[in-house]
């Protein structure tokens, strides 16, 4: 449904998305992830439309933005950064607005009003000025403005900042729920989000592309996946660390905890994650008390630091 | 067709937007007020003895616009940007130009109104005299026309800023321009020392020169277009400033 070519978009100077390519299909959530400043709002100003590229294409549902830019932008539905809304409207105004300015005329209009009300809780407040709402609440108004034509395609920029934690949830749910039958684009800085709600998940990090993959795959990148940690009873750290270095799948091992004889060890796989190591740490540490025994799966902060951080403390030096 | 539906739906958003604010009000009271009180204190008009709105009533307007018009313009873009709802507006699935010429039209029309109600001005000439009538509706015409030109010039300023005080100072500037263009004692100045050629150009572009025709009855097409086209020319560089913003 969205299909991005080497987008790339100059301010000045400065870069701002250089030579970015995806595309999203019906049905998938994509995740998109960087530090603040690297281009995530830019690339979704581009994608509805906003901002004109300064190279690059980008089509949605087969039509070209710059070239079909109305027949485009009907199959999106956009969530601007900071959810703007009209301030000086009713809730129901501007609903009433965004339907009619959608075209949904009569009935249809009223219908779509009353599901996406529904869909985003947004009854008790329905003729309260937009002024006077919560931030919660007006992130919902704009929200349900993104939806209400129930479009094929969903641009949504950081959908969830400043909600509370039962709103995060409650948005994230919708997301995924509508993600089935849609192609979902949200940006965030929040990595559970990811596992929560996307299907797949790009990293952006100073307007480049630096990692593109499903949560799990990018979790394998980490250093953490498919480490072992292991608590034993009654031996002695030194003990454990050389027994497991005599493991050939040990490269390294550390301990990370060691009080009143419990020790807790951690050992990291050679040559990537499997399953083979905590099999092979079991068999080494099967004379003594074991506690616990697990694998890791990866921190998705820890890739996502780990990629993004190297150049910007290079740069910073 | 759905072209004007679209420009439709924005001019009742902003209409609604004009009276769910203190705006709206406050605008049309000063003006009735101003108006009262140009036309029967400042104006002289029970001392001119004659039954004519021309002179107490009419000349007072490209002043009063002055500062009314830019009031009613500044907010159109300036508060769109500021709010980030212009981001909201201009990837909804219609033309830039629908949105600009929905906004302007809105303002447009809201002025209409407040014009609309001066009418007990027009039913007390009527009522002590035997004005002529059409030379009244020319000159509401000309008014209703100038306010359009005012107000073009601010959607410029308005779309050049987020601030809405700057886009008023701006337009009430070039405003001032516009009239000043044509008022006699300018061009009184400017005679001294100009070529009767350039004093003319000069002249032409002040809304005082094309406003007078209509002021004696008189549509001259000459005059219409100059409204018309200050308009179209004005609405054209605010989506010429709208497209360069947002190209960065």
């Amino acid at each position: 449904m969205i299909k991005v070519q080497n987008l790339a978009k100059v301010f000045g100077t400065k870069r701002a998305v250089d030579d970015v390519s995806f595309s999203v299909n019906r049905g998938e959530v994509l995740g998109f992830l960087g530090p603040n400043g690297a281009g995530k709002s830019t690339t979704m100003r581009m994608i509805t439309g906003f901002l004109p590229p300064s190279a690059g294409t980008v089509s949605v549902g087969g039509f070209d933005i710059v070239e079909h830019p109305i027949q485009a932008r009907r199959l999106i539905g956009y969530l601007p950064e900071n959810a703007p809304a009209y301030t000086d409207m009713t809730v129901y105004g501007f609903l009433n607005f965004a339907a009619e300015i959608r075209g949904l005329r009569g009935d249809a209009r009223k219908q779509a009003v009353n599901r996406v009300v529904e869909m985003c809780f947004l009854e008790s407040v329905l003729h309260q000025s937009v002024e006077t709402l919560s931030k919660g609440y007006r992130h919902r108004t704009c929200l349900a403005q993104s939806i209400i034509h129930d479009p094929d395609v969903l641009v949504m920029d950081e959908p969830t900042d400043g909600l509370d934690p039962n709103q995060k949830h409650e948005v994230r749910q919708l997301i995924r729920r509508m993600g089935e039958k849609k192609a979902i684009i949200f940006s965030t800085h929040i990595l559970e989000e990811v596992d929560a709600a996307c299907s797949r998940a790009i990293i952006i990090d100073r307007g480049k592309i630096v990692a593109n993959g499903t949560p799990q795959e990018l979790r394998q990148k980490s250093e953490w996946a498919g480490a072992v940690t292991l608590r034993v009873k009654g031996v002695a750290a030194t003990a454990v660390t050389t027994k497991l270095y005599q493991v050939p799948q040990v490269k390294r091992v550390t301990v990370v905890d060691d009080k009143d004889g419990h020790v807790t060890v951690q050992a990291f796989p050679k040559g990537g994650a499997n399953g083979a190591l905590a099999r092979a740490i079991g068999e080494a540490a099967h004379e003594w008390q074991i506690e616990q025994l697990r694998t890791e799966e990866g921190r998705l902060d820890e890739v996502f630091r780990s990629i993004t951080m190297p150049d910007t403390a290079k740069e910073a030096a | 067709m759905n072209a004007w539906r679209n420009v439709w739906t924005i001019t009742k958003r902003e209409l609604a937007a004009y009276f769910t604010s203190p705006l709206a009000y406050v605008f049309i009271v000063i003006f009735l007020l101003l108006c009262g009180f140009f036309t029967f204190f400042v104006g002289g008009f029970f001392e001119r003895q004659e039954a004519s709105l021309v002179r107490p009533f009419f000349d007072w307007h490209p002043w009063f616009y002055l500062f009314l018009v830019p009031a009613v313009g500044m907010r159109l873009w300036a508060e769109e940007r500021r709010v980030g709802t212009i981001e909201l507006l201009l990837t909804m699935p219609i033309t830039a130009w629908q949105a600009i010429v929905g906004k302007f039209l809105a303002s447009w029309l809201f002025l209409a109104l407040a014009l609309v109600l001066t009418f007990p001005v027009v039913l007390t000439v009527n009522y002590l005299g035997n004005p002529d009538n059409g030379v009244i509706l020319t000159a509401y015409i000309g008014s209703w026309l100038m306010a359009g030109a005012y107000l073009a010039v601010s959607c410029i300023t308005s779309a050049l800023t987020r601030s809405q005080v700057v886009s008023f100072i701006v337009s009430l500037v070039v405003c001032l321009f516009l009239i000043l263009a044509g008022f006699p004692p300018v061009i009184n100045v400017l005679e001294q020392f100009a070529s009767p050629g350039l004093v003319d150009l000069v002249t032409s572009f002040s809304v005082m020169t094309h406003f007078e025709g209509f002021q004696k009855g008189v549509l001259d097409s000459r005059d219409i277009l100059f409204f018309l086209s200050v308009i179209g020319f004005s609405l054209f560089t605010t989506s010429v400033i709208l497209r360069t913003h947002r190209a960065g």
